[in-house]
């Protein structure tokens, strides 16, 4: 016989058995709530769709912690444990844990179709000099084409846009427009968003690949958690394997121009 | 007293220095390194035979109570209560203490008026009236503005308040989602609500108005690069916008007219805040107004300064970038500029120029002059004819590398060239550091000593590699910024400053940068406080140490001083370092994360060994 208040005891330690046992993994991810191609509120991006994927795989319960992506960002959020997964973060940004880069884009001039501007010489094609350029605006920074033209003295030619929010479009708008003449624009912005435009844009790759000594206008994405927490990044990279055709897929529905990357396959004995 | 290892820096400001400070960029700040100290670096004179000169101008009248941000409208955080004494101080004891329930940065002075106390908090910027007349001063009410959570994003971390202003019958302050509040001072209920401004543009609200006539004057801070900054003037009664000057742009929008006479041949000429960008690049090039405005009724003229431009790679806008980093005068009815200085003309180092003008009158070699004193980012104290806007005197008030000193005949900054940063370049000793010698914490003057009291830092900061960096899905490269002490091996200072002289006349080194404001007593009593906690007396003579008491948190907000209800002298001060200083200690421990290893979460655990979180209200008295 036991005492009532030993049969609340256990039955209390029961209970906490039983909902330990069947609560679903939660997979908690950072995300911007108004930042399309990437994610939106909505789980439109194709951030959105590749965590889906890897909640399931995880037999995970995917749950968003949203924050617009500015400045301190990740040290406050991904940093402070609100959540534990960046969907898309450069691989080499150093605050955080990379997973192997499951893509790899660059920054890609954007014109209207019919525009024939020579631009074989990449930053030092002479034709630039008489161009209007759109490039993107980061808080207090240009992007890398931005100090590119302003490292030629083209400042002149150069126009900023603020790429984040409901002005993610901005840019392209303005070359579809002819606000701009020229655009530089990180890939999968311009890609998503250039395919409004049925083909009326073209879009370059940026070439070289970095501006001597090292400005770099192509970055390998990962995926990121934070340090230490090396046993979800490894879980991560296996999904990233598997899954790998699947996410090629869902990048190639939104346009993202990508470069090869080293493949999974080879890579996963890689392991740091 | 060097420690060995220092998390340091201090808390918050505007979104604008620590974003850069901090951001994405990895700051390591340790006391292990100081600069390496040059025949080019330039140091503050020692004023060796100091004798006090009573000030001959004159004060506004004091009536006990603490009505605007800065004390008066000449911007001295003095008063002239003198029942604590440098004698008595020693004895000052708890009154009552007040919690604000939030864990942010706590700028803001408490206002006084009315047997009532004001307290603005940070995000979500509640106002608290305070009941003085009753034991314990309980809580009248509180108004709740609510703003938009999004603003938070935009202020980053930051989302801090510098505080209130009061005038016929009602508080004004503003939120961090751009709005100006009016409130009924006796109910607590909002008489108006204006938005001035765009949290999707960057934009967000951090200063403390200043109410001229009737006029409530505002200014915007925001991620600076993309946003264009501005002056506001609201109606008072109403909340309608009356005027608003641009920074930069057309002399039409930068209300430039026919009175504007600037003193330098460089500020004049038409449209000089478009013709001294690229094109197209004053309307993103910052220039915001997040800092102190001063008013002096004789001349009809509010002083205020100009945050720096952008973006940060100056090689990006060639040009003097016109008007930012600067100082204007103008007409506080119609917005009109009357002149104009630009300290750092197009910025290299993030010298914003948003800091107090004390508006003082003095005698400058034997002739009194109505001027303004202006400790700025860049290491000078200014003194400038407030009429004209002519540079009387510019004297380093803390090691400077990055310039020579100011010519006074052409108000020129002379810039060092070979400190000059250049992207991907590696670049050292750059002194002082991006935060400035002395960033938002506001100075006080005692016309009993004639000294400027000036809370500052004492940093020094290396640009090095460029590494990656990404927002909002876009990655891009930075520089790779790090702090350190300046020579002597402390982060901060509190100075007592000849304006005459140009001289220091004594200095508390303090292991932080000195990141809250100063008040000055009639008992010759100096209050601050410090990052790590302590609010601090000191002599106004000497500097000694006289009192102290260790608050729960860090120390960032701005002492202010009151006759209460009952007769007695009350000096009051908020505490709460919050999320900055967090965010600047993970900051200074990235660098040993890279060297040694250790997780993020892991390097928070030193947080509370300096300080922790928490707001709250101390008021002090004599027994």
């Amino acid at each position: 016989m036991f005492s009532p208040f030993l049969k609340l005891v256990l039955a209390v330690i029961f209970l906490i058995v039983i909902v330990t046992r069947t609560q679903a993994r939660e997979l908690r991810v950072c995300a911007d709530p108004n930042n399309m191609p990437f994610s939106n509120m909505k789980q439109e991006g194709y951030e959105n769709r590749i965590a889906a994927i890897v909640a399931k795989d995880l037999r995970a319960h995917l749950v968003y912690v949203w924050q617009r992506m500015g400045r301190g960002f990740v040290r406050e959020y991904l940093g402070k444990s609100r959540c534990d997964l960046l969907i898309g973060i450069p691989s080499n940004y150093r605050p955080v844990l990379t997973t192997t880069p499951y893509y790899r884009s660059a920054y890609v001039f954007v014109s209207r179709r019919g525009q024939k501007f020579d631009l074989a010489s990449g930053f030092d094609s002479p034709e630039l000099q008489r161009l209007k350029i759109g490039v993107q605006v980061l808080e207090e920074e240009y992007t890398p084409p931005g100090e590119a033209l302003a490292r030629r003295g083209l400042q002149r030619a150069i126009f900023g846009f603020d790429t984040t929010g409901d002005g993610a479009d901005s840019i392209i708008r303005a070359v579809a427009t002819g606000q701009v003449d020229l655009a530089v624009v990180w890939g999968p912005l311009a890609g998503y968003f250039g395919k409004k435009y049925r083909g009326g844009l073209t879009l370059k790759l940026v070439e070289p690949e970095v501006d001597p000594p090292g400005l770099p206008f192509t970055f390998a994405i990962s995926m990121g958690v934070r340090k230490g927490n090396i046993a979800l990044r490894d879980e991560l990279e296996t999904i990233l394997a598997r899954r790998q055709s699947e996410i090629r897929r869902i990048l190639d529905q939104y346009g993202i121009p990508q470069l090869p990357t080293a493949s999974f396959a080879s890579s996963s004995s890689t392991v740091d | 007293m060097i420690r060995p290892h220092k998390p340091a820096l201090a808390a918050s400001r505007s979104c604008r220095t620590l974003i850069f400070i901090l951001g994405l960029m990895q700051v390591a700040v340790t006391g292990l390194r100081a600069a390496p100290q040059t025949d080019s670096t330039l140091q503050p004179a020692i004023e060796k035979n100091y004798q006090p000169h009573t000030y001959q101008g004159q004060l506004e009248a004091d009536d006990g109570q603490w009505i605007r941000p800065a004390k008066d409208y000449a911007s001295t955080r003095y008063s002239s209560l003198d029942q604590i004494t440098a004698g008595n101080v020693k004895t000052l004891k708890l009154a009552f203490t007040f919690s604000s329930g939030m864990t942010h940065g706590h700028e803001a002075a408490p206002l006084v008026v009315n047997k009532t106390m004001y307290i603005v908090t940070p995000f979500p910027n509640n106002l608290y009236a305070l009941d003085l007349t009753k034991p314990g001063a309980p809580m009248k009410w509180v108004y709740q503005p609510s703003p938009t959570p999004a603003s938070q994003g935009v202020a980053c971390c930051d989302v801090v308040n510098r505080g209130a202003s009061f005038d016929d019958g009602k508080i004004y302050y503003n939120t961090l989602d751009n709005q100006t509040v009016a409130v009924d001072a006796a109910s607590g209920r909002e008489v108006w609500k204006t938005r001035v401004g765009d949290i999707n543009k960057g934009e967000s609200m951090t200063m403390a108005p200043l109410v001229v006539r009737g006029k409530v004057l505002v200014g915007n801070s925001g991620g600076e690069f993309g946003v264009r900054g501005w002056l506001t003037a609201l109606d008072g009664k109403t909340g309608k916008i009356v005027w608003r000057a641009y920074t930069a742009g057309p002399d039409k929008e930068v209300l430039i007219g026919s009175r504007f006479k600037p003193f330098y041949p460089q500020d004049r000429g038409q449209d000089l805040g478009v013709k001294t960008w690229p094109p197209d690049a004053w309307k993103i090039g910052g220039g915001g107004v997040w800092g102190w405005i001063s008013y002096d009724p004789q001349l009809n003229l509010i002083y205020y300064g100009t945050a720096n431009p952008g973006p940060w790679d100056a090689d990006a806008r060639p040009g003097d970038n016109k008007f930012t980093s600067g100082i204007f005068a103008r007409n506080p009815d119609t917005g009109e500029a009357v002149w104009f200085y630009q300290f750092s003309p197009h910025d290299l180092y993030d010298y914003d120029a948003v800091n107090e003008n004390i508006l003082l009158d003095l005698a400058i070699n034997g002739q009194v002059r109505k001027v303004l004193a202006h400790p700025d980012r860049n290491g000078y104290v200014y003194v400038i004819d407030r009429a004209t806007g002519e540079v009387l005197s510019a004297n380093a008030f803390a090691p400077i590398t990055t310039s020579k000193g100011v010519d006074l005949k052409t108000g020129q900054l002379q810039y060092v060239e070979e400190k000059r940063p250049i992207t991907g370049k590696v670049i050292r000793g750059l002194c002082p550091s991006a935060p400035g010698a002395k960033d938002w914490q506001p100075s006080a003057f005692s016309p009993r000593t004639g000294l400027l009291y000036i809370p500052h830092n004492h940093l020094c900061m290396d640009k090095e590699d460029l590494q990656t960096n990404y927002i909002a899905g876009t990655p891009y490269v930075g520089a790779n910024v790090r702090m350190y002490d300046a020579p002597g091996g402390y982060g901060g200072e509190f100075t007592a400053w000849d304006p005459v002289e140009g001289k220091v006349v004594w200095t508390n080194p303090d292991h932080f940068p000195v990141w809250s404001g100063a008040l000055a007593t009639a008992g010759d009593v100096v209050f601050y406080g410090t990052l790590d906690g302590w609010f601090k007396a000191v002599d106004a003579h000497s500097g000694t140490l006289l009192w102290q008491f260790k608050t729960g948190s860090g120390i960032i907000g701005q002492p202010i001083t009151y006759k209460g209800p009952d007769g007695k002298q009350y000096v009051a001060i908020l505490s709460g370092v919050g999320g900055w200083a967090g965010a600047i200690v993970a900051g200074g421990l990235d660098a040993r994360d890279e060297s040694a290893a250790l997780g993020f979460g892991a390097a928070m655990k030193d947080l509370p060994q300096y300080t922790n979180k928490g707001g709250m209200l101390y008021v002090f008295a004599l027994p």
